[in-house]
């Protein structure tokens, strides 16, 4: 990611936040730092005791015209490379993704409260989920699992039926989207519970889903991710100037010449294909796409040219912590990773009520 | 629906009493006057005494494992309707009665002189006492000892106590059996309950039937809390690297050793390499029925085959 300073347009982000709104090196910077030290605090530790040193000469070991003898066995290498880089590798990934949807939710919706499941993802997701869990085939020969494709498709379907709802109410009012969203995951977790009270032996496992998990992570849910989470990054961070210019109202940013509506439209797609890619590996994570933005919002002011791109790096570090946190507070158990983010963010949230949502 | 069970349940009684037969002449003619005679009976359970004026006719189950038990000890024939995953012996009259969302209406529509279940969700035995249905519950087995107890429990309730007292008898002799054929070196075990790596300790009743086998169990130390069914980190399964690898998610999850030999990192481990993983029937690992004892033989066979293979 190239940081630059942008030449400063009509900076109407500044009419909503006290900070400035321009994307800066200085915060980058840290928050960059901040995910590099995560990252490497979680591959050096975990439930088995590896050598730090041996991890690290074994990670250099495999760029390119280093040869070096790292001293671990051959277990101890499948642990690093197939199970622990693999899971700190897709916890970033996903808390980058829920965080920056988050982020932009929370402007497209000038809600503080919204969160990437705000449209339904999460029901419908829950959804595909628990219909896979109960009734689909044997995918085990299968190259991808069924279970991620159909909670991919209920995130998807979820967040298209509340905007269509939302729209064809005739007030294209944001109110009337949260308010559809509210309907329809209503709707589709009513099934979700019926076809899990139907299959009670699913329980157990759609439970665990709900909760989060990155226990059985592995490159294959990485290479699914990365292609959502690109188009997906891409278009948020490139929107993030029309964002902004949203949250001086609909009307105002037409007659600044802003297509409200599109925006909007556009923004959500492409964060419910974030939303829908972190929630088909990984169940529901809570709270990242809360608390990280928010933070980022006290800590930089809330323009969201700043505002996108380091929630993206502070969620990546943050669900990188938590489930470094899931894995080695109880080892060799687990403690589900949703549960980890919803102990720190649920308080975080209270907070942010109490703040009375100053934030846009 | 009901009227398609009763040719079954006549044909049942009939092969229950055909069978006792061949137990001697006791059983038969002597034994609905000895069982008479035995009746009433007072039952100690958790809720309190249940009082069963006359032998029971009308027996509903709310659990997989009672259904096995009461087909075990001769009481098959006075079992009307089981709950939908009572799913053993195939002569059992499967329902569609949930036993997770009992609903007393439905269960009260088959006239039970006695309902026997597991887990009440909520209002099942407040529910069964308003209408007077005495019942009995029988909640998961924590050691073999509560599995002798409730068949006893159930042998006394349906006045079949002697049946019941003679299955008992034999599971202890066999499994006092299997045990004492322990293979000397202690293998190490992981037993999984679903893909998440959710497993079972070995305090738990399962634990104990491997116990039995002199078998350890690599979970032990990840269950600091005592919940006996901890998840385990996927580094800490590789690093345990244990022989034996039991699979109870072989129905619900579609694991087979397959699978996995397919999982990421797992390709190498002991059990994986050497035959090691076993694919259980998930119901027979999950139940405490009679048939602990199919469960602990198949497992003493493939013990045996690994150590033979490893000697």
């Amino acid at each position: 990611m190239t940081v630059t300073e942008r030449r400063p347009g009509p900076d109407l982000a500044a009419a909503s936040g006290p900070r400035p709104a321009r994307l800066r090196a200085g915060p980058m910077l840290a928050a960059g730092a901040g995910l590099t030290g995560a990252a490497l605090g979680a591959v050096l530790v975990g439930p088995v005791r590896l050598d730090p040193w041996a991890v690290l000469v074994e990670l250099a070991g495999r760029l390119p015209l280093v040869d070096t003898a790292s001293g671990l066995t051959e277990q101890e290498a499948a642990i690093l490379w197939q199970l622990r880089l693999p899971r700190v590798v897709l916890g970033g990934l996903v808390g980058a993704l829920l965080a920056l949807a988050g982020a932009a939710y929370q402007g497209v919706f000038r809600n503080p409260l919204a969160d990437p499941y705000l449209l339904g993802a999460a029901a419908g997701a829950g959804l595909g989920a628990t219909l896979a869990i109960a009734y689909g085939p044997d995918t085990g020969s299968w190259p991808v699992d069924l279970l991620p494709m159909a909670a991919f498709a209920g995130a998807v379907a979820g967040v298209v039926a509340a905007y269509g709802l939302g729209r064809s109410g005739g007030a294209r009012t944001t109110t009337s989207l949260i308010l559809s969203g509210v309907a329809v995951a209503a709707f589709l977790t009513a099934i979700q519970t019926y076809v899990q009270q139907q299959q009670a032996e699913t329980l157990r496992e759609v439970y665990g889903w709900i909760l989060g998990r990155l226990t059985t992570a592995g490159w294959r849910e990485v290479a699914l991710v990365v292609p959502y989470a690109l188009v997906s990054t891409v278009v948020i961070l490139l929107h993030g100037r029309l964002i902004d210019v949203l949250a001086v109202g609909d009307d105002e940013a037409s007659s600044l010449g802003v297509r409200a509506t599109r925006v909007r439209l556009v923004v959500v797609a492409a964060a419910t294909l974030a939303t829908a890619a972190a929630v088909a590996v990984s169940g529901l994570i809570g709270f990242v796409g809360i608390i990280v933005p928010h933070t980022v919002r006290l800590l930089a002011g809330s323009g969201h040219r700043l505002l996108a791109p380091l929630s993206l790096v502070a969620g990546a570090a943050f669900l990188i912590l938590a489930d470094l946190a899931a894995r080695t507070l109880m080892a060799p158990a687990e403690v589900p990773i949703g549960v980890v983010t919803a102990f720190i963010g649920a308080p975080f949230f209270a907070l942010v009520l109490r703040r009375g949502g100053q934030a846009p | 629906m009901r009227r398609s069970l009763l040719p079954l349940t006549l044909l049942l009684v009939a092969l229950v009493a055909g069978g006792c037969g061949r137990d001697g002449p006791s059983s038969d003619a002597a034994a609905p006057a000895e069982q008479g005679a035995a009746f009433p009976v007072t039952i100690d359970t958790p809720a309190g005494e249940v009082e069963l004026a006359r032998q029971p006719e009308r027996i509903v189950s709310l659990s997989p494992t009672a259904t096995e038990m009461l087909f075990a000890i001769g009481a098959g024939g006075q079992v009307v309707a089981v709950d939908s995953n009572s799913n053993h012996p195939k002569e059992a009259p499967t329902t569609d009665l949930s036993a997770y969302q009992p609903n007393l209406e439905a269960i009260a529509g088959y006239k039970p002189d006695l309902v026997v279940y597991s887990d009440d969700p909520g209002e099942l035995a407040a529910g069964l006492g308003k209408l007077a249905i005495p019942a009995l519950q029988q909640p998961a087995a924590t050691r073999l000892d509560d599995t002798y107890a409730q068949l006893d429990q159930l042998g006394r309730a349906t006045g079949h106590a002697a049946e019941a007292a003679r299955l008992t008898a034999t599971m202890r002799a066999e499994i006092q059996k299997i045990a004492a054929d322990r293979p000397e070196r202690p293998l190490t075990y992981y037993h999984e309950l679903d893909k998440n790596l959710y497993t079972a300790t070995s305090r738990t009743f399962i634990g104990q039937l491997y116990g039995q086998l002199g078998l350890r169990n690599i979970a032990d130390a990840a269950d600091r809390q005592g919940s006996g069914y901890p998840q385990l980190s996927a580094e800490y399964v590789i690093r345990a690297d244990p022989d034996l690898i039991f699979l109870a998610d072989t129905r619900c999850c579609g694991q087979s050793a397959g699978t996995v030999a397919a999982r990421d990192g797992w390709g190498q481990l002991t059990a994986v390499r050497s035959g090691g993983v076993v694919e259980l029937d998930d119901d027979v690992a999950s139940r405490w029925g009679p048939r602990v004892v199919e469960f602990l033989k198949t497992i003493a066979a493939k013990v045996e085959t690994l150590e033979a293979v490893g000697s």
